[in-house]
C-alpha cells in the first residue's frame, strides 16, 4: 500500500457538511410536494366498524385520504414478513393501513394527503374512525398467560419457540456442586434516532418512472420491495438514502407502510409527496427493541466455572413480527460472550402483545444475552465469595483456542464459530484501565467521608459482519478523481471518509481525490444494508477489492504507456511509476484517459486518447481482448460467516444513601475489532454507544399503561440521556485480525452500547450490596430495592 | 407536529395587547413559547388567537429595589439568573433559575410566563409562593395585585381571568439574617423535578431560628408551602424538620417516580436545603 491513510485518525469528512446545517436530509428534499399524514389507531386492539372521511373533505388543500379500502391488488396487501425462520410458526405482518383490526396504538388506519402538513394534520384530524375496543395484552407476563390473544389465530400469543442446544443443559446442572435460579428482566427502549422515519416520491410519468427518497438503512430493500408492490420493473425504480440522522436499527426495517403508500400515492395522483415522520408518531410507529423476561438456571464448580446453564428467554416482539425473531436470536446466542460454558440449552418463547413491533436497535438482543451472562457470572462469584474479575477469567476462551466452535447457530444461518480474539487480555486491560485492584482501597476511602462507591465490569463477544454480500464500484475519472461507490447506506458512522481511507490506501492516491456515494441505487444497485456492524467489514472489503482490480488495470495501462512490467510499477500521490525511478511516471488521470480509446476530443487531455494519438498496434483492437473502457471496477465480498469483534467494560458508579441517585464516575472500554481503519471513528461510536447503553441502564423505558396506551411518549418524558448524564469514557483498543477478510476487520457500530447494562448493574449492586435483576434502574427503583432488601435479607448480596 | 389554524396578533404597545385580549378572551399570550408552542403543535392546545407579546418593549423590564425583585412580562430567564443586583436582593431566584431546563430554553423563556403556566413542577412558582410574592395582573378593566397563595388555583391553572394579562412578578427580598437554598432531583439535568425546594431560614438576634419556610415543586397539585418554625424548633432541628414534612406531604406518583419514593425524597431535600439556608443565614449575621 502507498499513502499512510488504512489506520490513522483521520477527520471524518462529512462533518464539515453536516455540523454546519449542510446535511441534506429527507425534509430538506421536495419542498414544494405535497404532504401526507397519518390518521392513526388510538386504541392497543380494536375492531374498526366505521370510517368516516366526510368532514375531511371540507378542508381547503385536501388533496386526496384513502383507507384500507382504496387500496388496489398488491398495495393491499400484508407487509412481507422480512426473514422468516423455521421456528417462526406464527409470523403476522399488518397491512399497509389496517384492515378491520388495529393491535397496537398508532397503527395507521387512512392516509391523508394535502398541500402542506399543517393542512394534511387538520384533515387527518377530521376523520371520523369509530372503533370497537378489545381488550388489550401489554406486557410479557400478560401475553404469557394469555387470558386474550393479539392474534385470534394464535394461541398463547406465541410466534416462535426457538431451542438452541449444545450438550445436556439439565444433566450438567444436576451433577454440578453449585447450583442457582434466577430471573432478569429488561424494559423496553428504543433506537430513537433525532431524525424520525421520511418518505419522499417523485412520480415520472412519461418515463413512467419513479424516484423515491427514504431516510432508510437499506435503498436496495426499499427499491425492491416498491418494485414489487407497485408492478415496476426494477430499473424504472431508483431510491436514495440522503443525509440519515441517524438509524441505529429501526431504519433497517422496510417497506414500512409509508414507503409503499406514499410512491403509490404519488403515481396514482402524479404529484410529488412527501412525508416526514413526526417525533409522536415515532414513539408509536415506528419500533421498539429490548423487552425480556429471562429465567436462569445456572451449575458450576468451586472455582467459578460454568458446568451446565439453561435460559428461558421470553420476548415481547409486539404486535406483528416483520423482521422475524432476529433479536432473540441474537440474544440467545450472543449470551455465551466469550466464555466456554459447559453445556447450555435456550429456550426462546416470542410473544404477541398490544404495542408497538419490535426490530433490531443497536445491540439487536446482545444487550439482553449479555446483560443475562454477566450478571450470572456475578451471582456465581458473590455466591463462591470469588472476585468477579476472577470467575470470568475462569470461563474465558483462551487465544490458543481460535478458532472457537461454540455449537450453536447464528443470525446468518451460520454455525457460531469465532474467528479470533484474546479475550484474557481484553480483561486484563479493563480491569487495568479502572483500577480493579486498587479499588478496595478507594472505597474504603470514600465511605470514610460518607460517600458510597462501587465497581462493575462485563465482557462481551459481538459477532458482526454478516452476509450475504455487500459490493464496491471504483471509478477513476479524467480529472484523476476517484469515485467510490457501495450500496450500503450511511447515517452518520463515519463512511466517507473510513471507505476513503480504504481506496487511497489501496489506490495510492491522496483521501482528498476519493468521493464516497453510498445507498444511491442510481449508483450501485446491489447490496443488503447497514446493520449488524456489517458496513465496514462488508463494503469496506469489496472496496478495497475493486480498488485492487482498478490497479491492476491501471498498471497494465501504464506499463503499456511507460513501456515497462506492470510488476515493476507503483502508484504514489496518484501518479503511476516505476519503482525506483520517479520520473518514468504517468499519474492515473491519463491512465484513465487512456484506458477509454476516443474517436471525438474535447480538450487536449481527451485528445491523447483520439485513433490517430493512441500507439497500440494496428492490428489489435483499439480494447484488447477481455477489457472494459474506463478505469473502473467492480467486485463483492461474501464472507462464509460473521467475524467476531469482543470487548470489556468497566465502571465505578457512586450512589446517593439518601436519594438513591445514581452517578458514573468512570467509564473505562477495551475494544477489539481486528485492525483499525480509522480509531478516531472506533471511539467515536464507542462513545455514542456507551451513551445508549447508559440511556438503557439508568433512563429509558416505554412506559406503557395495562391499556396498552404509551405514557410517555415525548422527549419530555421518554428520557434519553443528555450529555450531561454521559462520563468521560476512557477507549483502549486491542487488535487481534480477522482471519476471514481480505482487510483483517471486525465491525464496531453496536459494540458501545452491548455491556453497559450489565456493568451498571455490576456496579451498582458492588456499591448498595442489594441484588440487581431488573433495568433500567431509576432513583426510585433503587430506593423501592433497598426498602426491600431491608425487609429480606435474602435480597442482600456477600461482599467479596 | 403542526398546530391547528389559529389567529396572531402581535401588539407593540402594553394597551394594543389589552385591547387584543379584550377582543379574544379565549386567545393565549405568546412570550417566550417554551410550553405554549409544544402543547399548540401537539395539538393539546387549540386557541382561536395567540397574543405575542414580544414586541412590546414596556414588559422588557427588571427593576431591583431595596425591597424587591419586579420582574416584567418580557423579561427572560437568563436575564434574571445573571442580574448580580437581583441575586443580591434575593438569591434565591438566581439559585432556581440555573435549574430551569437548559440555557437555550432559559433564553427564550420568561419568569412571569413560567409562573402563568402554573405548571406545579415548575421552580419559580415554588420560589414565588415561598417567597410570598405577587403577580401584577392588567386588563382593559384595570390593574390588580395577586398574591403568589391565590395565584395558583390548579395545575396549569393561574388566577387570572379572560382577558387579563400577567405584565410582571414581584419577588420580595431577604430580610435581614435570612438564608436561603434551593434543592432539586431531577431524572436527567434540565428535566422537571421529581420533587424539588426552596427553603428560607431567618435567624434572630440571638441567632435562633425564627422562621423557617419551605416551598415544593413537583409534589402537589399547586406550590406548596410549608411555615416549619415550630417543627423545626428555635436551634434548627433540621431532622425533626424533615421527619414533619415527610409526615404532612401527601406527593401524587408519575412515570418518573412513586409516591413513596418522592415523600422520602422530599424530606431528604427538605433537611439538606434548610440545613445550607440556616448556614448562610448564621454566616450572614455574624458578618
Amino acid at each position: 500500500m502507498g499513502t499512510r491513510v488504512f489506520g490513522e485518525p483521520v477527520r471524518r469528512r462529512e462533518d464539515g457538511r453536516l455540523l454546519t446545517g449542510r446535511g441534506r436530509y429527507l425534509d430538506d428534499l421536495g419542498r414544494d410536494a405535497l404532504a401526507a399524514a397519518f390518521v392513526r389507531s388510538p386504541h392497543a386492539h380494536a375492531r374498526i366498524t366505521d370510517i368516516d372521511v366526510s368532514e375531511a373533505l371540507d378542508v381547503d388543500g385536501l388533496v386526496a385520504v384513502y383507507t384500507f379500502e382504496d387500496l388496489p391488488g398488491r398495495i393491499g396487501e400484508r407487509l412481507p414478513l422480512l426473514i422468516p425462520h423455521p421456528a417462526l410458526t406464527h409470523g403476522r405482518t399488518g397491512y399497509p393501513l389496517a384492515r378491520d383490526v388495529v393491535r397496537h396504538v398508532g397503527e395507521p388506519v387512512a392516509m391523508v394527503v394535502a398541500r402542506d402538513r399543517y393542512l394534511a394534520e387538520d384533515a387527518a384530524e377530521r376523520v371520523r374512525v369509530d372503533y370497537e375496543p378489545l381488550p388489550a395484552v401489554v406486557g410479557i407476563e400478560a401475553a404469557s398467560r394469555a387470558e386474550r390473544l393479539v392474534h385470534d389465530d394464535v394461541p398463547g400469543n406465541v410466534g416462535a419457540v426457538l431451542v438452541q442446544e449444545t450438550g445436556d443443559a439439565a444433566a450438567a446442572i444436576r451433577a454440578a456442586p453449585h447450583v442457582l435460579e434466577f430471573r432478569l428482566a429488561i424494559e423496553r427502549s428504543a433506537s430513537m434516532p433525532l431524525e424520525g422515519r421520511g418518505v419522499y416520491a417523485r412520480w415520472d410519468a412519461d418515463d413512467g418512472s419513479l424516484r423515491v427518497y427514504s431516510s432508510t438503512q437499506a435503498s436496495t430493500g426499499v427499491r425492491a420491495a416498491i418494485a414489487a408492490r407497485l408492478g415496476l420493473p426494477t430499473g424504472k425504480v431508483e431510491v436514495i438514502a440522503p443525509d440519515v440522522g441517524g438509524g441505529f436499527g429501526v431504519k433497517i426495517v422496510h417497506p414500512w407502510p409509508e414507503e409503499i403508500l406514499v410512491p403509490w400515492a404519488a403515481r396514482l395522483l402524479d404529484r410529488e409527496i412527501k412525508w416526514t415522520e413526526d417525533r409522536r408518531e415515532h414513539f408509536v410507529s415506528a419500533a421498539h427493541e429490548r423487552g425480556q423476561l429471562q429465567d436462569v438456571r445456572v451449575g458450576f464448580d468451586g472455582d467459578g466455572r460454568v458446568l451446565g446453564l439453561d435460559v428461558r428467554i421470553r420476548h415481547d416482539h409486539g404486535a406483528y413480527t416483520p423482521y422475524g425473531i432476529i433479536i432473540p436470536i441474537v440474544t440467545s446466542t450472543q449470551l455465551l460472550g466469550p466464555y466456554k460454558i459447559g453445556a447450555y440449552r435456550a429456550e426462546v418463547v416470542s410473544l404477541y402483545t398490544n404495542t408497538l413491533i419490535v426490530t433490531p436497535y443497536r445491540g439487536a438482543g446482545r444487550p439482553q444475552g449479555v446483560f443475562c451472562m454477566e450478571r450470572t457470572m456475578d451471582r456465581i462469584a458473590r455466591h463462591l465469595g470469588l472476585d468477579r474479575a476472577d470467575v470470568r477469567a475462569a470461563n474465558l476462551i483462551q487465544p490458543d483456542e481460535f478458532p472457537y466452535d461454540q455449537g450453536l447457530t447464528f443470525q446468518d444461518g451460520r454455525p457460531l464459530i469465532y474467528d479470533s480474539g484474546d479475550y484474557p487480555e481484553l480483561l486484563r486491560k479493563a480491569k487495568a484501565m479502572i483500577g480493579w485492584d486498587g479499588f478496595g482501597a478507594e472505597r474504603a476511602a470514600a465511605a470514610s467521608r460518607g460517600r458510597r462507591l462501587g465497581i462493575g465490569l462485563g465482557v462481551y463477544v459481538e459477532g458482526t459482519g454478516v452476509g450475504p454480500y455487500e459490493g464496491g464500484h471504483v471509478e477513476i475519472d479524467t480529472a484523476g478523481r476517484v469515485h467510490v461507490s457501495t450500496g450500503l447506506t450511511s447515517q452518520g458512522q463515519g463512511h466517507e471518509t473510513v471507505f476513503a481511507q480504504i481506496a487511497a490506501a489501496e489506490l495510492g492516491v491522496p483521501i482528498g481525490d476519493v468521493h464516497v456515494t453510498t445507498g444511491d441505487t442510481r449508483r450501485f444497485g446491489y447490496a443488503v444494508g447497514t446493520f449488524a456492524s456489517r458496513a465496514a467489514v462488508m463494503s469496506g472489503n469489496a472496496i478495497a477489492l475493486a480498488c485492487r482490480k482498478v490497479r491492476d488495470k491501471a498498471l497494465r495501462i501504464a506499463a503499456e504507456a511507460l513501456e515497462a512490467d506492470p510488476r515493476d510499477l507503483d502508484i504514489t500521490d496518484g501518479v503511476v511509476h516505476v519503482r525506483g525511478d520517479v520520473s518514468a511516471a504517468v499519474p492515473l488521470r491519463t491512465v484513465a484517459v487512456l484506458s477509454n480509446p476516443l474517436r471525438y476530443a474535447f480538450d487536449e487531455e481527451t485528445a491523447r486518447a483520439t485513433q490517430f494519438a493512441v500507439g497500440r498496434p494496428v492490428t489489435e483492437p483499439p480494447i484488447a481482448a477481455g477489457e472494459e473502457p474506463g478505469l473502473e471496477g467492480r467486485d463483492y465480498y461474501s464472507p462464509v460467516r460473521s467475524t467476531f469483534a469482543a470487548g470489556a467494560h468497566a465502571a465505578v458508579v457512586e450512589v446517593d444513601p439518601d436519594t438513591a441517585e445514581i452517578a458514573i464516575l468512570r467509564y473505562a472500554v477495551v475494544h477489539d475489532c481486528g485492525r483499525l481503519i480509522n480509531p478516531m471513528v472506533v471511539e467515536g461510536q464507542i462513545h455514542g454507544g456507551v451513551a445508549q447503553g447508559i440511556g438503557g441502564a439508568l433512563y429509558e423505558r416505554m412506559a406503557y399503561d395495562e391499556s396498552g396506551q404509551l405514557l410517555n411518549a415525548s422527549f419530555m418524558d421518554f428520557l434519553m440521556p443528555y450529555a450531561t448524564e454521559i462520563p468521560r469514557i476512557r477507549t483502549g483498543h486491542l487488535e487481534t485480525p480477522s482471519p476471514l477478510n481480505p482487510l483483517g476487520i471486525k465491525g464496531a457500530g453496536e459494540a458501545g452500547v452491548i455491556p453497559v447494562s450489565a456493568v451498571i448493574a455490576s456496579a451498582v449492586e458492588d456499591a448498595e450490596g442489594v441484588r440487581v435483576d431488573a433495568m433500567p434502574l431509576s432513583p426510585d427503583a433503587l430506593h423501592t430495592l433497598r426498602q426491600r432488601a431491608a425487609a429480606d435479607p435474602s435480597l442482600i448480596v456477600r461482599a467479596e | 407536529m403542526k398546530p391547528p389554524p389559529f389567529g396572531y396578533r402581535a401588539p407593540v404597545t402594553l394597551d394594543e395587547a389589552l385591547d387584543a385580549l379584550a377582543a379574544r378572551p379565549s386567545g393565549k399570550v405568546l412570550a417566550g413559547g417554551q410550553s405554549l408552542i409544544p402543547l399548540l403543535n401537539m395539538r393539546l392546545a387549540a386557541p382561536p388567537e395567540l397574543v405575542d407579546i414580544n414586541r412590546v418593549a414596556e414588559l422588557d423590564t427588571l427593576h431591583v429595589g431595596d425591597g424587591g425583585v419586579r420582574v416584567g412580562a418580557l423579561a427572560r430567564h437568563t436575564r434574571v439568573e445573571r442580574s448580580a443586583a437581583a441575586a443580591a436582593v434575593q438569591p434565591l431566584l438566581r439559585r432556581a433559575l440555573r435549574h430551569v431546563a437548559h440555557p437555550v430554553i432559559r433564553n427564550r423563556g420568561t419568569v412571569v410566563g413560567s409562573l402563568a403556566h402554573a405548571d406545579p413542577a415548575a421552580e419559580l412558582p415554588a420560589v414565588l409562593a415561598v417567597l410570598d410574592g405577587t403577580v401584577d395582573a392588567a386588563s382593559t378593566r384595570g390593574r390588580r395585585t395577586i398574591p403568589a397563595a391565590d395565584f395558583f388555583v390548579g395545575p396549569l391553572e393561574p388566577a387570572l381571568e379572560p382577558g387579563e394579562l400577567a405584565v410582571s412578578a414581584y419577588f420580595p427580598a431577604a430580610p435581614p439574617r435570612t438564608g436561603t437554598a434551593f434543592m432539586e432531583t431531577a431524572r436527567r439535568h434540565g428535566d422537571y423535578a421529581i420533587a424539588g425546594v426552596a427553603a428560607v431560614v431567618t435567624l434572630d438576634d440571638d441567632l435562633r431560628v425564627s422562621a423557617a419556610r419551605a416551598g415544593y415543586l413537583g409534589i402537589s397539585a399547586t406550590p406548596l408551602v410549608l411555615d416549619l418554625t415550630g417543627a423545626a424548633g428555635p436551634h434548627g432541628d433540621w431532622t425533626a424538620a424533615a421527619a414533619h414534612v415527610r409526615d404532612t406531604v401527601d406527593p401524587v406518583a408519575d412515570i418518573h417516580a412513586g409516591a413513596a419514593y418522592r415523600r422520602h425524597l422530599t424530606g431528604v431535600l427538605t433537611e439538606r436545603a434548610l440545613k445550607r439556608a440556616a448556614a448562610e443565614a448564621l454566616r450572614k449575621a455574624e458578618d
